[in-house]
This record gives structure tokens, C-alpha cells and sequence, in this order.
């Protein structure tokens, strides 16, 4: 699945939101990417793109989503609603809400494969059977209730949902958020086992960079809407190229190191309705110049297989300036 | 994990017969929270009371409610007669001015508040869940047109209202009296249902089923009416015992079948007679049954809630 220059606005009250604006990745078959950024950079939003679930406020601008082949932002109504789970599923933040606490978890799992399939009841059943055992749940609990589950029982059941219909792809939108460390690290590494048995191409999204690097090959920095930077998951955390991966990175402890306090990065997220000119990074930035506030830095490659989005390197030119078009939702 | 291997290989049992294992054994967990619960079990018993009284009633009353007594057996009248005699062993609840064995009618009154309350309990919760599922889930101008006329029904006092209705069409049989009770009395129930409802869609789930591209129908008959249900049944059998008290009033101010003899019927013809002052056993214990029999459901009604409410449900 590639996705190329993606932007999206959210029109709200206040203005106009700029949730996310030219970003451009790709997954390959078997492929986990890392989606990483703070709180409102655009990550979920453009999850929520891929599967052309945006809320009614928001809109695709312009750029394209292609998958084997397609377009998914030019699919009709009908055609992206066959895409949705059988090719692409999403793991849904906060599986405790995304439960319905009066109906068996068994009955939840099926829903997407009777909807989809328009098969019987009792044959959705015998998959989520397999489903269960599949994510590591006994199949003896498919009549039980969310509330008799567990916190990482029920993210279980919402990856058993998730693989419903055996997509391609998978969204993972904060999969371990909410859990304990011991059972992140269980969730992960189902994730990882799924992956590899199933040939799942898969994107995680987090805040979290450690789960990124325990579990993607790929990840993509993104702030403020845009992307920053792009590489392999172990090049990225070693050696940053971006300062706010940097940041990033160094907010994190280490545990051998010194006792000190983490670093920050001084400032807060800016606002997209009104965001800075030139890279949206600039007025936290240390490194910034006078450059970094008029232009606006475009994606480039800086090393062999890296991608930034900042001045401090020679190959990254400017973001050219595009007439403003709209393209169909 | 080590377990998953050993059930897997466990005989395959029919979707069917699996279905109705977990129904039994979801009915037994109730069956089970009733015993426990003080409140259901007292609504219970009361209810099994008056249920077996109207089940049993053709054994248990000597008379038909309307035929006259042969015998004056209990008369303290200086010229034995057949009217009001007061209680004795021929007539437990002594007879009335018309000589009626009031035992036999009280017993057969039992069956006809069962009926009417729990008839007309069904249609106000039938209409009224229909109205709040629809006016909360679809929401826009068809929410506004049906709770601003939610709002004028509610706005009318209940009782003139039914009494107006019921004047109006005249009650002439069971099913009328039925038909103006239940249709009267489902405003309260679309309120409950509809704010339940609203709160209900606005949870992941339903969010999460959109998603999966579940249309509107499914949603609120899969999704959002199971989660309304303990909610929908509890009111109902509070509806049943406001229903029965609409019942007894409308038969008291003469709203009734002519046929028919309820306990609001004794009551009325009771002080008719001035039985107050003289013949009080004529209507004490028929105002005793309305008011445990309403008082068991009230019980029931509560206690149940709390027992299928799964938020309110102990672990």
C-alpha cells in the first residue's frame, strides 16, 4: 500500500483544521510501519483516511491512497465498504469501550464476518472459534461477556476482530495503550507472531516510540500534520536526523545512563488551525534559522534509505507552492 | 494457553442445543440472584400469591362475581336476608347490597387486574419503546416532532387524560379498557427509553459497528436495544403496576366494562352504599389487594432491575 501526498482538513467551529497535510509513505507486503508523533500530529486521522472512515467534518484534499492497484480515495461508497475488512481491518483504540457489554464477545468477532460475507450465524461462529485460539484465547469463552474478561483479554478480542475477514492489512490505532507493560509486551509480541504466520502488512500506531521499536521495521516520525522523518526503525533511533526525532529520542531514559531527569522538548504542539509558516517545527526547534520560518522544507532523501523534512541538510529543497485544488471526498 | 488443546477437542455441540445451554444457564444465574436478592424474593411471593388466586380462581370462588347468594345463613338482620351479611364461614368477606358473595369477587377481580395490567403495560411498552428507539437513534426533525408531542401528552395530568379518553370512546369490553390504558401511558416510557438510547449510541461500540458498516437497523436491533432491554423489561413491570392503578381508578369513577367486576368496581359500588360507615369488610380487603398487588410488582420491578442491568449486576 502506498499513500502519497495525503492532506485532510477537519472544518470545525473554530476554523479550519489542517490535520494533515503531504504525507506520503508506503507498506510493503509483510511490512510493519511505525506511525510516531505527539498527541493531534495526524496519526489516527490518517488511519482513519486509509479506511475512508473520517468523521463527517472531515475531508480528503488531495493526494492518493493506493492499494493493489486502487485508489481508495476515488472508490465509491459501496466499493471501499468491500474493501474495509476483508483487505484492510483496524485494531480499535480502547478496547474496553469498543465492546458492547450486553452482547458475547463470540457474536461481536462474527458481526464483521456475517456482514461481510453474508453468511449464516453459525458459520461465522466456527471461525471465531479459530479466531479465539488464534489470538491466544480458549475457544470454551466465546459466550462469555466483555466484562469477564481482562484488559489484554479484551485487546485480544479486538485483534481477533480486527483479523475477522483475513485482510491484507492491518491498522493498529494505540494497540497497547491503557495496558501494563506486561501485558504490552504480550500484545506485541502476538502482534509480531500474527504477522509473521498470517503475512500481515501492518501499521502501528503510537505515542510510544519503544513500541515501535520492538515491533516495525519502518517507522515514520510525524508533527503538526507533516512528516518528518522516515527511515528503517533501528537507523532512525540510533542515529536521527531530525531534531525533533531527536527530541524524541532523547526524552526517552536510558536506563543505563545517569540518573537524570529526561529531556523535553521545550514548547507545545502547535495549533493546526493557524500553524506556523515555514517548517511547523521551527519555534521549538534549536537548531532553526531564518530559512526554517520563511520556506517550508520538503520530504527528501538525507541518507540511503532515510527521509527528512528539514533544512539542516543540504538535499532537502522546498515545499513548492500548489495552487489550491480540491479533490473529490 | 496450555488449556486451549485439551477443550478444542471436545465434542462439537449444535448451534442450537449451545444456544440453549447458555439460555438455561443465564436463567439459572437470575434464577439465582432472585433467590438471593430480599425485595425480589418478597415481590415474588407476593406476585406467585395473587398469580395463583387468578389462576385458581374457578375452584376457589363459589359464586360468579355477578350471581346472588341463595342463602342468608350469616344475616344478623332482625328479617335474615341475603344481602350484607358480614363475614362468617359461608362468606369469608361477607356479601353486598346486590348479594354477592364479595370473597368469590375479590378472587375473580384478581384475574382481571392480571389482565389489564400486564395487557396494557405490554402496548404502553411496545409504543413507547418504539417511539424512544426511533426518536433517540435517528434523531433530527422526526426526535422533534415525536417528543414535542411526547411533551403535550406529558403536559396533560395522566389521569384526566386517560379519564377524558376513556369517556370519550367508551370502554365497553376488556379490550378497550386495555387499549386506552396502554395508549395513555407510553410518554414516560419513550422518555426513559429515548435518553437511555442517546447515551447508548454515543458509546464506541455503536461507533465501532458503524464502522464495520452495520446499516441502521442492525445497529439499534443488535446493539442498542439488547443494551436498552434490562432497562425497557423493568419498566414494563413498573408500567404494570401503574396499570393496574389506572385500571381500578377508571373502574372505580365508573370507566368500566359492564360485564366486568374489578376490584376498583367493589370499591366503588362499596362507597355507593356507604359501606364506609356500616359494612366496612366490604371494601377493605379488595383496597388491601390493590394495593400489595401493585406493591409486589413495584417490588419486583426494582429488585429485577438490578439484577439484569448489567452495570448494576455484581460480578
Amino acid at each position: 500500500m502506498e499513500v502519497e501526498d495525503l492532506s485532510i482538513e477537519y472544518t470545525t467551529q473554530a476554523g479550519t483544521v489542517r490535520a494533515v497535510q503531504g504525507v506520503s509513505f508506503e507498506v510493503g507486503e509483510g511490512e510493519a510501519l511505525g506511525l510516531a508523533g505527539e498527541s493531534g500530529c495526524g496519526k489516527t486521522t490518517t488511519a482513519l483516511a486509509i479506511m475512508r472512515l473520517l468523521p463527517y467534518n472531515g475531508k480528503i484534499l488531495r493526494g492518493e491512497i493506493r492499494f493493489n492497484g486502487r485508489n481508495l480515495v476515488k472508490l465509491s461508497e459501496r466499493s471501499i465498504q468491500r474493501v474495509r475488512w476483508a483487505d484492510i481491518s483496524i485494531i480499535f483504540q480502547g478496547a474496553m469501550n469498543s465492546l458492547n457489554p450486553v452482547r458475547n464477545i463470540g457474536y461481536q468477532i462474527a458481526e464483521p464476518i456475517i456482514l461481510h460475507e453474508k453468511v449464516e450465524e453459525p458459520v461465522a461462529m466456527k471461525r471465531v472459534g479459530e479466531l479465539l485460539e488464534l489470538v491466544g484465547i480458549n475457544r470454551e469463552r466465546i459466550r462469555d461477556y466483555p466484562h469477564e474478561f481482562s484488559g489484554g483479554m479484551r485487546q485480544r478480542v479486538m485483534i481477533a476482530m480486527a483479523l475477522a475477514c483475513n485482510p491484507k492489512l492491518v491498522i493498529a490505532d494505540e494497540p497497547v495503550t491503557a495496558l501494563d507493560v506486561m501485558i504490552q509486551a504480550q500484545i506485541l509480541e502476538l502482534l509480531e507472531r500474527l504477522r509473521r504466520d498470517l503475512h500481515l502488512s501492518m501499521i502501528l500506531i503510537s505515542h510510544d516510540l519503544s513500541v515501535m521499536a520492538e515491533t516495525c521495521d519502518k517507522v515514520a516520525i510525524m508533527y503538526g500534520g507533516k512528516m518528518m522523518e522516515l527511515g528503517k526503525t533501528v537507523d532512525v533511533f540510533t542515529d536521527a536526523k531530525h531534531p525533533y526525532t531527536q527530541g524524541l529520542v532523547a526524552a526517552f531514559p536510558d536506563i543505563r545512563g545517569q540518573r537524570t531527569m529526561p529531556a523535553s522538548i521545550p514548547g507545545d504542539v502547535p495549533s493546526l488551525i493557524n500553524p506556523p509558516t515555514g517548517c511547523v517545527f521551527h519555534p521549538r526547534c534549536k537548531f532553526a534559522f531564518d530559512r526554517c520560518t520563511a520556506a517550508e522544507p520538503a520530504l527528501a532523501e538525507v541518507t540511503p534509505g532515510r527521509q527528512a523534512a528539514c533544512f539542516l541538510y543540504p538535499q532537502v529543497s522546498e515545499v513548492m507552492q500548489r495552487a489550491v485544488t480540491t479533490a473529490a471526498p | 494457553m496450555g488449556a486451549t488443546e485439551v477443550v478444542t477437542k471436545k465434542p462439537t455441540i449444535s448451534p442450537l442445543e449451545a444456544t440453549l445451554r447458555v439460555a438455561w444457564k443465564r436463567a439459572k444465574q437470575v434464577g439465582t440472584q432472585i433467590y438471593h436478592s430480599r425485595n425480589a424474593m418478597a415481590g415474588l411471593i407476593i406476585l406467585l400469591f395473587f398469580a395463583s388466586l387468578a389462576i385458581a380462581a374457578p375452584w376457589l370462588a363459589p359464586y360468579r362475581p355477578t350471581q346472588p347468594v341463595a342463602d342468608a345463613t350469616c344475616s344478623t338482620l332482625q328479617v335474615p336476608a341475603t344481602y350484607l351479611q358480614p363475614p362468617c364461614p359461608a362468606h369469608p368477606l361477607g356479601t353486598n347490597y346486590f348479594s354477592n358473595d364479595i370473597y368469590s369477587q375479590v378472587i375473580w377481580g384478581t384475574q382481571i387486574s392480571f389482565i389489564v395490567g400486564i395487557a396494557s403495560a405490554v402496548v404502553a411498552t411496545v409504543v413507547g419503546t418504539a417511539v424512544g428507539l426511533i426518536s433517540g437513534y435517528v434523531g433530527g426533525w422526526i426526535d422533534e416532532v415525536l417528543m414535542r408531542f411526547n411533551d403535550v401528552i406529558l403536559s396533560i395530568p395522566w389521569l384526566v387524560l386517560m379519564i377524558v379518553v376513556a369517556a370519550k370512546v367508551g370502554v365497553v369490553d376488556l379490550t378497550g379498557l386495555i387499549l386506552v390504558i396502554g395508549l395513555t401511558g407510553w410518554s414516560v416510557t419513550a422518555r426513559v427509553i429515548r435518553s437511555q438510547v442517546l447515551s447508548i449510541k454515543e458509546r464506541m461500540f455503536v461507533e465501532r459497528a458503524k464502522m464495520l458498516g452495520a446499516p441502521s437497523s442492525r445497529i439499534l436491533v443488535r446493539h442498542i436495544f439488547p443494551n436498552a432491554f434490562p432497562l425497557i423489561f423493568a419498566n414494563t413491570i413498573l408500567t404494570v403496576a401503574v396499570s393496574i392503578l389506572s385500571e381500578s381508578v377508571l373502574a372505580f369513577l365508573g370507566l368500566r366494562p359492564p360485564e366486568t367486576v374489578s376490584w376498583g368496581r367493589i370499591i366503588a359500588e362499596a362507597i355507593d352504599n356507604a359501606a364506609v360507615l356500616y359494612n366496612a369488610w366490604w371494601l377493605i380487603v379488595p383496597g388491601l389487594c390493590i394495593v400489595f398487588l401493585v406493591f409486589g410488582f413495584y417490588l419486583f420491578g426494582y429488585a429485577l432491575d438490578e439484577i439484569l442491568n448489567p452495570r448494576l449486576r455484581r460480578r
